[in-house]
């Protein structure tokens, strides 16, 4: 019989442009103890781990099998998951089937990246097709350029409507201690900095950064007994639709769309607008705060720009987004998509301290990353049936 | 737990290198094979895992290469970065955790477009290890001669693995390298790393594998008769060289130990019918036999001499030809799979084995064996 | 292959990826390559709960989960456990070693884990497994486990 899957812990580390002062292992170790301790667990509670980054990054083969002595996996079975920048969300969803087929009753979920050690585009670039995109790529914020640029003359959207975007993410930063950059910045601050790409100013996009996270999902037989009010997870959906760039239909995201449709069926959702509490999104630019949330079905066709503006998406607001401060605020890429999951959980839990938003019964984690692929789940207080 | 069973499997020829070939068109043909292995469509199934690794590709998000080409485009998809079998660990999971129901489960690698020295160099820890230089087949000679100061296994006992494996090769027409050799053929050929000479190494293949594995609700739906997977189970040791004892692995016991306990296997030696065991050199054949307990400690080169390990032998290993006589990297577990598969259904032609009604898949990750995963596949739900 | 390719020389496209790594040393390893460079002592880390002493150093230990504060130093000599000699150039060795190399996994005495070396100032058909070691520190020190050049025969 499979088993029904609730997030009893969750850790993080506070996340830094650069951690000199521990290698890898040791990074992951602080979210894994973190996690273990949000959960009153000890390691030989855990019965297996998944563990996920993005190879490029670190320069690590075989990072399952390297990170033990920091992830705890000596003389358990540990196994790696990676997608590219959808991996934080892939992971969790793995943590999800392993626990969830009846196979393991506690399993630890690790994302990780230091992303300082190396150069974050040259390594994105080797992500493409050598022979067809990789000459003529240039790193993440040119694709990210075009889909904005799409959108824009798609639906008359303007640079402004972006930076509002950053200027709500970067507020809600200020709630949580966690977050990278935990500065505020105003609409003329974001665009008057530096022209990335047409029309990406440097105040639209995420740092880069230093950062674990770890989270416990333990199956519906011993949840409740760990965690009185754990996190339950409704749902799960993943679309790597692309390999090449020339493929994607630029101004919508489509790996959103088919996910999220899926999403709300499987789980009965019939107006993800009303019934969603919470969203943090993986949104690793500004525009694509406006882009994806129409696609996920929360307003129409662009409709995002205006829904915004009125404020519905800041704390306080009838759907708050990304109350952790996102993507925006902090960014270690292999962690982000888990970032996401555990401020999710946290929000469902009741833990999310000065960014909690009220009454949370359902809440949204993706991922984002590769060639426009997305990956999501949908947490919820109640058992699922 | 719910029962799942593997209910196609499709590979391609293992070859030194396919240059018409990119990765896509590698899973595009394994997909295609098992498939039609299954008498299914695309559309029957329910999600894909496919199991890569950025090292070995030279790409980040290795998994975008095959995704489209796996049928992935438009279903759920995850990838898992390992050896074969764990890749096929997680696909079942994702039969039997309520979300699906069929599970098309990849892996590919090319060798040939790989510099395996520098890939695997690139195992050792950063900071203490990478420095000095040592790669998978300096690190495995240095294990195997651990191994056979403790056991006293000699070189003839080595060499006899690549003479049997690759003679098996000879009656498998997917291997690369099927070859008569002899005993001394091996150990005048070229020493590589003191003590495994070349013929006592795997070569570095392309290759590409693709299993099915669906949920018992399913299994029956299709044209294979299902393959059961009684047990599953895998477990890392200690990752600095330092902290093992390499003459050992404790992690495979481990894992033995509980997957003979899921199957309900009480003697390993005598239930076990046939079995694909990770052989990327000659030594970790017979280390690996004696530390899953299907030979006793220290014994496994007297039996191969005895004759216990050939097709026609009491415990039939790597009738395949073994990854020794072909060995594209990751999707060797999956390869180990196809064939016990293959055994168990009584379809695997030229090289099967008489009596096949339990069958041991076995794979490894990371340096020296420092990760295993042992599955148990039965005829018999 | 399908026909339509029949007569078509497959293309080769070579590349290389170049991806440069700097990678944070961390507190732990930072002392413990100081301490080897500035005072040619190899040292380790304890822990206080299972008196294990880690070489290369950890910050926690792996099978307590507690962390190690307990710094210890460690013999330049110790045991060969099992070595392997390459005998050709593969492509990860560094440039300044010519094969045949020879690595050996030693114990240090004071230790609870080995490390890997080079064995040097031996021929490899007299390395025996048991054998005791000393080692060499380098001339010129940069804080990496080069610093130690090599370990030679007691």
């Amino acid at each position: 019989m499979a088993k029904r899957v609730a997030i009893v812990g969750t850790g993080q580390t506070f996340h830094k442009s650069h951690r000199p002062d521990v290698n890898g292992q040791e990074l992951i170790n602080e979210a894994v103890l973190r996690a273990l301790d949000d959960a009153d667990l000890k390691m030989k509670d855990i019965d297996a781990i998944v563990i996920g980054n993005m190879d490029h990054f670190e320069g690590i083969n075989y990072v399952d099998c390297w990170s033990v002595d920091g992830s705890g996996g000596t003389m358990k079975p540990i196994i790696k998951l990676t997608t590219g920048g959808t991996t934080g969300c892939t992971v969790a969803i793995g943590g999800y089937h392993l626990v969830g087929s009846g196979m393991f009753d506690r399993v630890l979920i690790i994302g990780w990246e230091k992303n300082s050690e190396s150069d974050t585009t040259g390594a994105i670039t080797t992500a493409f097709d050598p022979v067809w995109d990789r000459l003529v790529f240039a790193g993440a914020i040119s694709g990210l350029a075009a889909e904005a640029q799409a959108y824009i003359a798609r639906y008359g959207a303007s640079e402004r409507d972006g930076a509002r975007v950053s200027v709500r993410d970067r507020k809600h930063a200020m709630n949580n201690p966690h977050a990278q950059l935990r500065k505020e910045v105003s609409l003329e601050e974001v665009l008057a900095s530096p022209m990335l790409a047409d029309p990406i100013h440097l105040l639209d996009v995420c740092p880069r950064s230093d950062g674990a996270c770890a989270v416990i999902m333990a199956s519906e037989d011993v949840a409740e007994k760990i965690c009185p009010k754990p996190d339950w997870i409704w749902g799960t959906a993943a679309r790597h639709s692309y390999s090449y760039l020339g493929d994607a239909d630029y101004g919508r995201l489509t790996s959103m769309r088919e996910g999220s449709q899926e999403l709300w069926k499987k789980a009965g959702i019939k107006e993800p607008r009303k019934e969603l509490d919470v969203i943090e999104l993986y949104q690793p630019y500004s525009f694509g705060g406006l882009i994806w949330i129409e696609d996920m079905g929360i307003v129409g066709p662009g409709e995002a720009p205006r829904y915004i503006w009125d404020g519905n998406t800041d704390m306080g607001g009838e759907l708050p987004i990304n109350p952790s401060g996102g993507v925006i605020a902090t960014n270690p890429i292999g962690a982000t998509g888990l970032i996401r999951c555990a401020e999710a959980a946290m929000q469902v839990m009741g833990k999310a301290e000065e960014r909690q938003v009220p009454d949370v019964n359902f809440a949204f984690s993706s991922g984002f990353g590769g060639c426009w692929w997305t990956d999501m789940i949908l947490h919820g207080k109640k058992k699922p049936k | 737990m719910d029962r799942a069973a593997i209910i196609g499997v499709g590979t391609t020829k293992i070859e030194k290198s396919k240059v018409g070939e990119t990765f896509a068109d590698m899973a595009w043909e394994a997909v295609n094979k098992a498939l039609s292995d299954a008498g299914m469509t695309i559309d029957d199934i329910d999600n894909v895992v496919t199991t890569s690794s950025d090292f070995w590709d030279g790409r980040t998000i290795s998994c975008m290469a095959v995704g489209d080409a796996s049928g992935a485009a438009h279903k759920n998809v995850s990838c898992v970065e390992g050896d074969g079998t764990y890749g096929a660990f997680y696909g079942m999971t994702r039969s039997l955790s309520g979300s699906y129901k069929t599970t098309l489960v990849t892996g590919h690698s090319k060798g040939s477009q790989s510099v395996s020295s520098l890939i695997t160099n690139s195992a050792f820890d950063s900071i203490y290890e990478r420095a000095l230089g040592m790669d998978m087949v300096t690190a495995c000679a240095m294990q195997a001669r651990s191994y056979m100061h403790r056991t006293k296994t000699t070189p003839e006992q080595l060499a006899l693995v690549s003479v049997k494996n690759h003679g098996n090769a000879l009656k498998n027409p997917l291997s690369q390298l099927p070859m008569k050799i002899t005993v001394k053929d091996v150990l005048e050929s070229e020493m590589i790393a003191d003590p495994l000479h070349k013929l006592d190494c795997s070569p570095i293949s392309d290759g590409c594998a693709a299993v099915i594995i669906a949920h018992e609700s399913v299994a029956a739906k299709f044209q294979q008769k299902p393959v059961w997977i009684k047990g599953v189970s895998f477990c890392a040791d200690s990752f600095f060289f330092g902290d093992r004892d390499l003459s050992r692995a404790k992690a495979l016991t481990e894992a033995a130990k509980k997957v003979y306990a899921m199957a309900g296997i009480k003697n390993p030696k005598k239930e076990i019918d046939v079995a694909e065991i990770y052989d990327a050199f000659t030594y970790q054949e017979l280390m690996w036999l004696e530390e899953m307990g299907l030979v006793d400690d220290a014994m496994a080169g007297k039996l191969l001499e005895k004759g216990e390990f050939n097709i026609d032998g009491r415990l039939p290993v790597n009738a395949s030809g073994g990854l020794l006589s072909g060995h594209p990297v990751i999707a060797a577990g999956l390869y180990s799979m196809a064939a016990v598969v293959r055994q168990i259904r009584g379809d695997a032609g030229g090289f099967q084995v008489k009596k096949a009604k339990t069958g041991l898949v076995h794979g490894v990750n990371g340096l020296g064996g420092q990760s295993h995963c042992v599955f148990i596949l039965d005829q018999d739900k | 292959m399908s026909d339509q390719f029949q007569g078509i020389e497959p293309m080769v496209y070579k590349s290389k990826i170049n991806v440069p790594y700097s990678w944070w040393a961390g507190d732990t390893a930072s002392k413990f390559y100081l301490t080897l460079r500035d005072e040619k002592k190899i040292t380790g880390t304890k822990c206080a709960a299972c008196n294990k002493v880690f070489l290369p150093p950890r910050k926690v230990c792996p099978s307590c989960f507690t962390e190690n504060t307990q710094w210890v130093n460690i013999s330049d000599e110790g045991t060969v456990i099992t070595f392997t000699v390459a005998r050709r150039q593969f492509a990860a060795i560094p440039h300044d070693r010519k094969v045949p190399v020879i690595w050996g996994l030693i114990k240090l005495d004071g230790a609870d884990t080995a490390m890997l070396h080079y064995l040097d100032e031996i021929k490899p058909e007299n390395v025996k497994i048991g054998m005791r070691v000393k080692a060499v520190f380098s001339e010129g020190r940069k804080g990496n486990i080069r610093d130690i050049s090599h370990f030679k025969p007691v």
